[in-house]
């Protein structure tokens, strides 16, 4: 396998050496390995986040564009003019088709490139290894090219944007027949946008792919001597099983994929019909079906939403417990839950699909599975007020985040109970209620994660502290901001607002809304105008901020354990020894009220035999033992 | 600002609470017979939502409160607990409970109106049959005209030129008197059996006085029933996403005291127009 000169050397020398040398990866030197092509898990982790915070960013605009098309559809914005050109915004107004394109590309942007990517390929592959005290992940050339081949899925995702024809415009979820055969019926977008936006999704699930193998197998099989399962921190947990469900989800999304574009490039019928008519002739196709698209996609779409969330859990219980100062509250309990939303996640795609033309029967089933899935969302909700009771609870501003998460997650989860019933979908499907539903769940609870994640292993990441007082500032406003935003959603679909409308002019019922679309866009303007602070603190703190300790949370994790930016190899060499579970704060009698993972107990330090008592891990603690 | 915290927590919590119980916006008035089942459960589930959400919130908001550092003490500590199983049994077991049991209470107008057919008429007749054909970016409504039956149709002969827009064949007998207009009428405390199919793309009939949506498929036919019981003029909108021109895909939905729409649908083409207008007219429905 290709590595790095120096590497091969140490490599060499290692039989040399006596027993017991601690075998090392020395750092590469050369600009292009080291920042570039690094197979070095924290380099790959950052490049993972600055591709999510570029994605993010650019769906955030795409978002605000949505947003002015909705609120004023008919005047005319000259910029608007300069921006998308004469054809796609004659006068400064957007098309409808332009309006559509937004609504594809902010949800591809969001979902694939910022929600899957920087939980898990950022945090997950930055933190999973020195949480775990391994030096680095288990492949890291794979790891390596999982992240280029994201990268890939993105240059062709954003090629989208300026191809003849126009961008995609059939939503994220993109439907057949529209998405199949939009191109024979004339519809804007439906050529070669589509064609790339087909292509960038399967180069997406084949990145993703390579990731989770890699996540499964580090953390089963490189975990220091001492860590057991069961003392993991449940970040941990939540990037292993989010890697679980990548893994079952994404191969069958890549295959509908494929599916879908030889329908469009070879002319099958997989999800084509016979008997469709362009109005003069029939369209070449027969013999497919357009609701096996909508399972194959769900069945990816549904787990993809806790793929999004889970990391997100992880990090809210780990911070939670740490600025508490008080151990997780039913520690097994957060971990089954974990399993549970995993497992169920996959029995219940079809809650999407209940007016889908599938067979009601089919329906009632996956109505009352949807429904059992929020009894392990609950139990963790109840857990994690049950770590903050009794808590000293420090408000930093990745506290901030996480408590914030917490009534997101509430907020947003709760109206899954009226979407998964079976006949309250009747008024409710693709309306603006399950908008404001899923955004606030799985958009920005998630994105409240992230947030938590960022200001909290900021210092790790880069040694160096970030605003607190930009922090706060920022936290307050997009708090407020995400609840004015997305609440009233809420009413515009129960009033029945149709979802990927290009505006609301066309009936009567949705007149009585408009104050309320004004009132939403005001806030988005707002809330994503705060967003730059965050990105200043971010840059500013970067070079400027205040030096960060090893451990200036006072936390107890493996990451607190070693040098804030870690060396190349996480832990200088040193192999790491757990002496207990993740989440040891303010035990009774302990000189200060957090003992990290790896100080040994007193006991332990007077008698040298006792490190044999250590559990699980895998015993050989320094040697990973992983593939050259 | 554990204070501050909880305080703003509190705030959204009551004006999202506000917003909901104002119903300053809130559902078109429902015509269906099925309607009143869905509302009430509706009801009865954002009874529970609201519930859960303000519990959540407000306990949110205390725990935070009641437990935040504060500068003065620096001794004491967090109560060193790892959790408490038997609580963790109690919660789980009544979510499950609670949650469950709303999703089979909500099974019921779910069941009436998709595990079985059209119920009949008070006559004892059949119910009125009307054969939807979706496509970009219309609605057209077929009804089988003055000999109750239905023309051929075959998607060969769909020409848009010379508005034949659901393929009906001429050639065929039963086709002489078929009506198909871009309005849905239906009578009135009668039930009415549609039977949707889509010519190109997938739409979704969605009509929210009815408390009724159905996507129409490429490649099926599906049947639905309902019953509308105040006359009157509806919107009808499409609910899925089919081009670009799908946020004005609309039609208008009439519903006429049950002899003035079997006089209706029994008109010729041109006649049937006509009167239709007039109705669309007296119900202020442009």
């Amino acid at each position: 396998m290709a590595e790095v000169e120096p590497v091969q050397e140490t490599h060499a020398e290692h039989g040399t050496h006596a027993h017991g040398e601690v075998h090392r990866h020395p750092a590469p030197t050369g600009f292009i390995r080291k920042y570039i092509f690094s197979v070095d898990h924290k380099v790959i982790g950052i490049q993972y986040l600055l591709l999510a915070m570029f994605s993010v960013f650019v769906g955030l605009i795409l978002s605000i564009l949505m947003r002015v098309r909705l609120t004023w559809p008919t005047t005319g914005l000259p910029g608007l003019e300069w921006f998308f050109g004469p054809e796609a915004a004659p006068g400064g107004v957007m098309n409808p088709e332009v309006y559509l394109a937004l609504v594809t590309m902010h949800g591809t942007m969001m979902v694939f490139f910022v929600l899957t990517t920087a939980p898990q390929g950022g945090f997950g592959n930055y933190f999973l290894p020195i949480q775990i005290g391994a030096d680095d992940m288990a492949f890291p050339v794979l790891n390596m090219l999982s992240f280029w081949v994201t990268f890939v899925g993105l240059v062709v995702l954003c090629a989208a944007f300026f191809v003849t024809g126009g961008a995609p415009t059939g939503g994220w979820t993109g439907y057949p027949t529209l998405s199949a055969v939009g191109e024979l019926l004339n519809v804007p977008g439906m050529g070669r946008g589509t064609d790339l936006w087909i292509i960038s999704i399967a180069i997406f699930c084949v990145a993703s792919l390579l990731g989770a193998l890699n996540f499964l197998t580090t953390m089963l099989n490189m975990r220091a001597r001492g860590l057991s399962l069961m003392r993991l921190p449940l970040t941990c947990w939540g990037w292993f099983t989010t890697a679980v469900l990548a893994l079952l989800a994404f191969p069958v999304l890549l295959g509908g994929g494929i599916l879908l574009l030889l329908d469009r490039m070879a002319g099958t019928s997989f999800f084509v019909p016979g008997g469709l008519s362009n109005g003069e002739t029939l369209l070449p196709h027969s013999g497919g079906s357009p609701i096996l698209w909508q399972h194959l996609f769900w069945f990816f779409g549904h787990p993809e939403v806790y793929i999004a969330i889970l990391p997100g859990m992880g990090a809210t219980s780990h911070i939670l417990s740490t600025f508490a100062r008080k151990p997780v509250f039913g520690y097994r309990a957060m971990v089954f839950a974990m399993f549970g939303i995993g497992l169920l996640g996959f029995f219940v795609w079809g809650h999407h699909m209940f007016i889908s033309g599938m067979n009601p029967y089919t329906a009632m089933t996956f109505s009352i599975l949807t429904l059992s899935i929020g009894v392990p969302s609950a139990v963790k909700t109840f857990n994690w007020l049950g770590t903050l009771w009794g808590g000293k609870i420090r408000f930093t501003t990745p506290m901030l985040f996480a408590i914030g998460f917490v009534s997101l997650f509430v907020a947003g989860g709760i109206t899954g109970i009226v979407l998964g019933q079976t006949s309250l979908d009747l008024p409710m499907h693709d309306t603006y209620f399950v908008l404001g539903h899923f955004h606030l769940v799985m958009g920005v609870a998630a994105i409240f994660g992230m947030f938590a994640g960022v200001y909290f292993w900021f210092p790790k990441m880069f040694g160096r502290m970030m605003s607190e007082r930009l922090g706060r500032f920022h936290f307050w406003i997009t708090f407020a901001g995400v609840y004015a935003i997305f609440i009233p959603m809420h009413i515009m679909g129960i009033v029945g607002m149709p979802r990927r409308y290009a505006q609301f002019t066309e009936y009567k019922f949705l007149e009585t809304l408009h104050p309320l679309v004004v009132f939403v866009t005001i806030a988005v303007f707002v809330t994503a105008t705060v967003q730059l602070v965050f990105l200043f603190n971010f840059i500013w703190s970067l070079f400027k901020g205040e030096k960060a300790g090893d451990n200036p949370w006072e936390a107890t994790t493996l990451e607190w354990a070693t040098t804030s930016p870690p060396p190349h190899d996480n832990f200088a060499g040193i192999p790491q020894t757990v002496y207990r579970g993740p989440y040891e704060f303010s035990v009774p009698g302990a000189p200060r009220d957090y003992i990290m993972q790896t100080e040994p107990d007193p006991a332990a330090q007077a008698a040298p035999g006792a490190i044999n008592e250590v559990q699980g891990g895998n015993g050989d603690g320094h040697h990973n033992g992983h593939d050259h | 600002m554990g204070r501050v915290l909880a305080a703003l927590i509190w705030l959204v919590t009551l004006l999202t609470v506000i917003l909901f119980v104002s119903k300053r916006w809130w559902f078109p008035e429902n015509i269906a017979a099925h309607g009143f089942s869905i509302d009430s459960q509706f009801t009865i589930t954002m009874l529970v939502v609201a519930f859960a959400f303000v519990a959540a919130q407000i306990g949110l908001g205390y725990t935070i409160w009641k437990y935040r550092a504060t500068p003065e003490d620096k001794k004491s500590r967090a109560t060193y607990s790892h959790g408490n199983n038997r609580l963790e049994v109690l919660w789980t077991g009544i979510t499950a409970l609670i949650f469950i049991g709303l999703a089979i209470m909500g099974q019921r107008v779910w069941a009436s109106l998709h595990f079985q057919d059209a119920p009949n008429r008070s006559d004892n007749q059949p119910a009125y049959e009307i054969r939807v054909v979706s496509q970009q970016f219309q609605w057209n409504f077929h009804y089988p005209g003055k000999d109750k039956t239905f023309g051929h149709t075959d998607p060969k002969l769909i020409n848009d030129g010379s508005q034949n827009f659901i393929g009906l064949d001429d050639a065929d007998p039963n086709s002489k008197d078929d009506i198909i207009a871009p309005t849905l009428v239906i009578p009135l405390n009668e039930p009415v059996r549609l039977v949707l199919r889509s010519r190109d793309v997938t739409h979704s009939l969605w009509i929210p006085n009815m408390r009724f949506k159905q996507d129409t498929v490429p490649g099926l036919e599906i049947p639905v029933h309902f019953m509308a019981t105040k006359d009157g003029c509806y919107e009808i909108a499409c609910a899925e996403l089919c081009g670009q021109l799908h946020y004005k895909m609309g039609a208008k939905m009439l519903v006429l005291p049950d002899a003035e729409h079997q006089a209706l649908v029994s008109l010729s083409q041109p006649e049937f127009q006509k009167k239709r207008d007039e109705y669309l007219a007296k119900y202020n429905c442009k």
